[in-house]
């Protein structure tokens, strides 16, 4: 599969649906993640509530952005801290890189940052000849196989146990460690010794934020493995990298989204770590680092603030949508090939990247609303799946056949009756071409569709036909009363 | 960071970033106005909805917080008195084989118990270093709606002694354990009171359980880079209770 394509969405898909370790490790998705979330949601009798309110919040702030921001920075510095506006992806990266030489390093330690697959910092970093170490397991992973994150909180969910073994022999066998590993515990070990060394030899640790708080200038991330913390204790710079709309009032208001966070995300009632870090190390303080920056980064942000998918930036990253979407569950996240994916994706994505190189993917959904109904802040994300196809229709992006076959349906779709005349016929017409088997093996123009299955034949009667049927015999009926 | 090529670098993102969000808004920046009223409400920061399992008695909090703690695999052990925390922890020790050099937080209170009473341990003071295994620390409060402690940096609790020991242990006073994460941060408000606001120490950690991954084939595990357990060592003291 080529990663990072999202114009052969397609393709990709077709290698992942064929790919059986694939499937094997999406399937356990399905059989634990979904479960496991509306469980946490059932203990919690106020889920429901809080998760509106964290709606409302998300809303307040958007509306108020450049105040919430400028509060963050003042009260960010007043702790001793540095923020860094940045409105592109290389403003980023430069900055971070500046901050890097500062102290001449040579490695940094990462916590799992999703912002910094978006401005694809790894990458710039080695560039610039500074090694960039994951050390979230996930991420550590696929660093190893040299991948992109398939999942926006499990980014390894893709690989099974057996392909995690053989890259850990793989790569591990030059350290000392040449026996392959086929147990869990015995692996997460592994790794755990490798990459503790690490943590101490770094110069620098990045980490994301999932939160910021105006109030105190503070920020949050929220983990289960302590690597995150490692990071951004042990060496002598933490810098945060986060997006604008990260951030919320107080904490107390940061409390809120807390409480919904883990449990949409892995069904856990609270992540194990959720640490808030406020400004360098103080006087007295025996540990921590000597100096905090915050890259706060646009990248699009600002444009989709009155636009129809500003609801997207309410998004908290839970990957609840993901989790329950078929279409995910079917080609995973690499088949997007973008940073972000799943349904959560499929709307972000367009927005970052510019509606013609992404039109796959609001197109990759049955628009079934499973992601609208499990997503913590109630982002409508079919309705803004339908607008970027829309967008990317008026753009003149989709090709001349199905701009035809559009064109075509909506001919007939804003002539009620050639449609209904239009659909008698090619009920009747496909009924006698099933007759014999009541149904159909081959269909011209939908040949995609009946390659991979039958189309059972329709019964002789339209929808439109059998609905004025009911309404009259329902009158019948009630006038009979 | 200084020198004012990057302070103005830094400014025209600054001023880009603040004008494109007014533009899309539709609106200038806002008035003073306005400004006052946000400022109030933060500086009024209200609790949003707290969760009924948050509030009620103290007693059934105390309940719910070992229940909570349990289930995110920490281990609690109730004592009676402060003075009997060092034998706990080092029968503790003794009970999983663990080792006995303990590091343990520079806490006044904490390192005034008697730790010679247990002739096994041997005990330092001090910041985790990557060879240390096993760290005792106090910590600011413990929340019953998830089980979870909360952590203060300062000279008294390095971060460090959180994370680096591959075993963590807690001692808890009863009078620190609250209902809701609210309760924690007014506690707090009032702790680090500075003029009209308070002062956020360097780290506030909230730990729930010790540390987990899930990352290999969504088979949960522990320790992964974080304390493979966590033992909390509750003195049932009933003292101080609000």
């Amino acid at each position: 599969m080529e990663f990072m394509n999202p114009g052969i969405f397609k393709e990709n898909a077709r290698t992942a649906l064929a790919d059986q370790e694939l499937r094997s490790a999406m399937a356990m998705l399905n059989a634990g993640m979904v479960p496991n979330r509306q469980a946490a949601v059932d203990r919690l009798p106020e889920f429901a509530l809080l998760s509106q309110r964290g709606r409302e919040l998300k809303d307040h702030v958007l509306g108020k952005l450049d105040f919430y921001l400028e509060r963050f920075e003042r009260n960010c510095k007043a702790a001793g801290g540095h923020v860094h506006w940045c409105a592109t992806p290389e403003d980023a990266q430069q900055a971070v890189l500046k901050i890097c030489r500062s102290v001449g390093a040579k490695t940094v330690t990462k916590g799992k940052s999703m912002i910094a697959e978006e401005i694809h910092l790894n990458e710039f970093l080695e560039k610039h000849d500074i090694e960039p170490v994951e050390t979230d397991l996930g991420e550590y992973i696929i660093q190893l196989a040299q991948e992109p994150p398939s999942h926006i909180i499990g980014p390894a969910i893709h690989k099974t146990k057996d392909q995690v073994s053989d890259l850990f022999l793989q790569h591990h066998a030059k350290l000392g460690r040449t026996e392959r590993q086929t147990e869990p515990p015995k692996m997460v070990n592994e790794a755990r010794e490798i990459l503790r060394q690490k943590y101490f030899d770094a110069d620098v640790g990045i980490t994301g934020a999932n939160y910021l708080i105006a109030e105190t200038g503070s920020s949050i991330i929220v983990t289960n493995e302590g690597n995150g913390d490692l990071t951004q204790t042990l060496p002598k710079i933490h810098i945060v990298v986060a997006s604008l709309e990260k951030v919320v009032p107080t904490l107390e208001d940061a409390t809120t989204f807390l409480r919904i966070l883990a449990r949409s995300a892995t069904g856990q009632e609270f992540s194990a770590y959720t640490t808030i870090s406020t400004g360098p190390r103080r006087p007295d303080d025996v540990d921590g680092p000597g100096e905090y920056h915050v890259i706060l980064l646009d990248n699009g942000r600002s444009a989709m603030l009155g636009s129809e998918v500003q609801d997207m930036l309410r998004c908290i990253r839970c990957g609840a949508c993901m989790n329950h979407c078929p279409v995910y569950q079917s080609v995973g996240g690499h088949t997007y090939g973008t940073v972000y994916v799943g349904p959560m994706g499929a709307v972000l994505s367009p927005a970052l990247l510019g509606v013609s190189d992404t039109r796959h993917l609001p197109c990759a959904s049955t628009l079934c609303g499973r992601c609208e109904e499990v997503c913590p802040v109630s982002i409508p994300l079919p309705r803004l799946l339908r607008q970027w196809r829309e967008r990317s229709f008026e753009a003149g992006d989709v090709p001349a056949l199905e701009r035809w076959g559009l064109s075509f349906w909506a001919f007939f779709a804003r002539r009620p009756w050639l449609y209904d005349l239009a659909a008698r016929l090619a009920v009747r017409g496909l009924r006698y071409l099933g007759r014999r088997q009541g149904r159909l093996h081959k269909l011209w123009f939908a040949g995609g569709w009946t390659d991979g299955r039958d189309l059972p034949a329709p019964e002789g009667r339209t929808f439109q036909e059998r609905w004025r049927r009911q309404q009259r015999d329902l009158q019948r009926g009630g006038a009979a009363r | 960071m200084t020198g004012g090529k990057t302070d103005r670098g830094a400014n025209s993102g600054r001023q880009a970033i603040l004008g494109a969000i007014r533009q899309s808004l539709g609106r200038p920046a806002l008035s003073a106005e306005a400004r006052h009223e946000l400022d109030d409400h933060i500086a009024k920061h209200r609790a949003n909805l707290v969760p009924a399992r948050g509030k009620g008695e103290h007693a059934a909090q105390m309940e719910r917080f070992q229940e909570m703690a349990r289930a995110a695999a920490c281990t609690v052990e109730v004592v009676a008195d402060e003075a009997a925390v060092p034998g706990a922890v080092a029968d503790y020790l003794r009970a999983n084989n663990l080792p006995t050099q303990v590091t343990l937080a520079p806490d006044e209170w904490l390192c005034g118990l008697d730790w010679g009473s247990q002739s096994m341990l041997e005990t330092k003071q001090g910041a985790a270093g990557i060879e240390d295994m096993v760290s005792v620390t106090p910590a600011f409060a413990g929340v019953a709606e998830t089980g979870t402690l909360v952590a203060l940096s300062g000279k008294s609790h390095p971060t460090t002694l959180n994370f680096v020991p591959d075993y963590h242990v807690v001692a808890l006073r009863a009078s620190q354990v609250v209902g809701a994460y609210e309760e924690v941060w007014a506690r707090l408000r009032k702790a680090n009171k500075q003029g009209r606001g308070f002062v956020m120490p360097r780290t506030v950690n909230m730990i729930t359980g010790p540390s987990r991954t899930a990352d290999i084939a969504l088979t949960l595990e522990l320790g992964a880079h974080g304390p493979r357990s966590l033992h909390i060592v509750l003195i049932d003291d009933q003292t101080g209770q609000d």
